[in-house]
């Protein structure tokens, strides 16, 4: 028994080794910097200890502003996105013609670029001196006047921008439920046909149930990667966020660790630190919930 | 209901593109008596499910006519045909609850038919305690033992009183013991409900042991049907005659010559039969031990199982390498040779294409 209790030691080790120099360490860190008030990498010297960087951070403009757009681009883009690919994903398997193209078109984003998509949303809604740009040309049919969606007004640029996340992040959800869809054993749905069960309320009694492990990981994931986005918006505004107003709270950490501002890696730490609180939080209802709602067998 | 298939045939397009289709059902016609329990019976394969899920409208027909009564359902889809159907993994929606398995068809209707929660309930309560379920309503079916999920297979096909059951290798999942329990049962289930019933399996001795009728099938087509027991007594062909009975019938090569039939050299009988080549097959209860019998075998061993001997003997004629005799045990053998004498009542003699011959 001890012996196996060494062995079981033994094995787990290097994952340990892993998980504690590359995240349990620099969390640790961090954490500590978060406290140290005006640390300089330069001369790993600081005046003080304490909350302070906690209050400058959560009063400055800039933050709030970062939190604001991230928290707007999570709760619009991750039940917006995951409720988009589960339509798609349905509808893509229940067509036999041509899924395998679809299903091919669906994906294509996730293989592409971020920077070589955000050209293309540039292409989309950008205005240049000859040329409205093609969202603003067709919104022109319906009689909409041109929209400045790169420079313009705030809620501009947040669509684009969540138009953006959405798009980037649904192919990799469409090509996970496909295969749940894909995976729901067909003698369910035949039971259910037997007994003349509805169309929705099969979809809603059997193939969402079974499917929600699936659709659950896509959430948890989806906010996890919502609340760190970053570089989408630096795809579509460029590396000044700050001045486009459309800056996440990572850029705000980026900034403050190496940005024009930069050299401020205490506010940089506690920033993270209340951003990991966020998702830690946010994941742990999540975490909550799925317990009455997710079913697994 | 009575039920009525009329030259019924299934085609499944062929896998690639160059391949042959797959005749699953090839030309069944059949008549089921209102309130009958056949069972339909044949190796893997031989298109047994494919029948149920025509009867069931998962399937749509290539050729031929469905009735019940006198109904032509052949266009209908499952939900208008009424039927229940018990799948062979039995299909209990894992996360419901017993009850809410139970409930889950009756809360399809609609209109007029629309019931209340408590009438939903009540009903379901009630087809539980048929199947001896009601106790276990909260549960869900990864709680229960494979017998108990069987069950509620059953009760959820049975609660919203179909004109026909249908039930797919239900036992094929089950435990040896909990097989011979709940073929009783069904058995039980189906005489009080009175409901006709269609039972396919793969095991010989669970379709003779609780169906009114038997149907053989073999590559889609119907080999014979008939009482289980004039079926055993009488097979129509060679196929019924290896498929039924445990253990299984001895096959050997025989001989008709100047009007005597032959295995090997020794002539067992005379018959009017012409001169020619047949299969002799003989159920293992057919042999009597005899000092001067005419089929001699070479003795293997000897099996006591209870109140029967089984003797294992080989014949350099039997198609396999060994056959088995069934005798009463107070024969004592003590010879290497053993002699038989065989009870014509359960020999029958088959031509080399399989067919029957009479003597
Ligand atoms: N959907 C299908 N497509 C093509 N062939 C099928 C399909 N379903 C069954 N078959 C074929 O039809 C034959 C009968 O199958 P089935 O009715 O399932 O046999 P059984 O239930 O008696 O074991 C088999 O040869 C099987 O391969
Ligand atoms: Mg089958």
């Amino acid at each position: 028994m001890k012996n196996n209790n060494l062995k079981a030691w033994l094995y787990l080790l290097p994952a340990f080794v892993f998980i504690g120099a590359f995240l349990v360490y620099p969390l640790i860190d961090v954490l500590i910097y978060s406290f140290e008030e005006g640390y300089n990498f330069a001369s790993q010297t600081y005046f003080g200890t304490g909350g302070y960087n906690y209050s400058y951070v959560l009063h400055d403009p800039y933050f709030l502003k970062a939190l604001k757009n991230t928290l707007i681009l999570v709760g619009v883009t991750v039940p917006l996105s995951t409720i988009f690919s589960l339509a798609i994903s349905v509808a893509l398997s229940s067509i036999e013609k041509l899924r395998n193209l679809f299903q091919t078109v669906y994906f294509l984003p996730y293989v592409t670029n971020t920077l070589a998509v955000g050209l293309v949303f540039m292409i989309l809604f950008n205005q240049t001196p000859y040329t409205p740009g093609l969202v603003n040309t067709v919104l022109g049919v319906f009689g909409v006047e041109p929209i400045d969606f790169i420079a313009g007004p705030y809620w501009a640029k947040m669509t684009v921008l969540c138009i953006y996340t959405i798009w980037v992040v649904m192919p990799f959800k469409v090509l996970i439920l496909t295969s749940a869809l894909a995976s729901v054993n067909e003698t369910y749905y035949n039971a259910a046909r037997i007994d003349g069960t509805p169309k929705w309320r099969v979809f809603r009694k059997i193939t969402l149930p079974m499917i929600s492990p699936t659709l659950f990981y896509l959430v948890i994931t989806g906010f996890i990667g919502a609340f760190k986005a970053y570089s989408d918006a630096v795809a579509l505004f460029g590396v000044d966020l700050n001045a486009a107003e459309m800056n996440t709270i990572v850029g705000y950490v980026y900034d403050m660790l190496y940005g024009n501002s930069g050299g401020y890696p205490s506010y940089a730490s506690a920033a993270a630190i209340i951003l990991f609180a966020i998702v830690l939080t946010i994941t742990c209802i999540n975490l909550l919930v799925s317990k009455k709602h997710v079913h697994y067998n | 209901m009575k039920v009525t298939l009329k030259s019924l045939t299934k085609k499944f397009p062929s896998r690639n593109k160059k391949g042959e289709e797959v005749i699953a059902v090839n030309n069944v016609s059949l008549d089921i008596e209102d309130g009958m329990l056949i069972g339909l019976l044949g190796p893997s394969g031989c298109g047994k499910s494919t029948i149920l899920n025509l009867l069931s409208g998962l399937l749509k027909a290539t050729d031929g006519q469905i009735f019940f009564g006198d109904d032509d359902v052949t266009g209908l889809p499952p939900e208008s045909r009424g039927v229940g159907l018990v799948f062979q993994n039995y299909a209990l929606y894992p996360h419901l609850t017993v009850r809410q398995n139970i409930t889950f068809p009756l809360e399809n209707r609609r209109g007029k038919d629309k019931l209340t929660r408590d009438e939903m309930n009540e009903m379901a309560l009630e087809t539980a305690r048929l199947v001896q379920i009601d106790t276990l309503m909260d549960r869900k079916p990864s709680e229960l033992s494979g017998g108990q999920q069987q069950r509620v297979a059953i009760a959820r096909a049975l609660v919203k009183k179909p004109k026909i059951l249908l039930l797919d290798e239900p036992l094929s999942n089950l435990d040896a013991r909990l097989r011979l329990q709940t073929r009783e049962e069904i058995r039980r289930i189906q005489r009080s409900t009175g409901i006709t019933t269609v039972f396919v399996t793969h095991d010989q001795e669970e379709a003779m042991s609780i169906s009114d009728l038997i149907v053989v099938m073999r590559d889609g087509i119907v080999q014979q049907v008939g009482k289980p027991q004039e079926v055993y007594d009488n097979p129509a062909n060679l196929f019924v005659a290896k498929f039924l009975g445990t253990p299984p019938i001895n096959v050997f090569n025989g001989e008709v010559r100047d009007g005597k039939l032959y295995i090997g050299d020794e002539a067992i009988l005379d018959t009017s039969l012409d001169n020619c080549e047949v299969d002799v097959a003989i159920r293992p209860e057919g042999f009597e031990l005899s000092e001067n019998g005419g089929l001699t075998c070479e003795l293997s061993r000897v099996e006591v199982m209870g109140r029967d001997v089984s003797i294992v003997a080989t014949h350099t004629a039997a198609h396999t390498p060994t056959i088995r005799a069934i005798i009463d045990s107070d024969n004592v053998i003590s010879t290497d040779s053993v002699r038989f004498d065989i009870k014509p009542s359960k020999m029958f003699v088959f031509d080399k294409s399989g067919n029957k011959l009479t003597l």
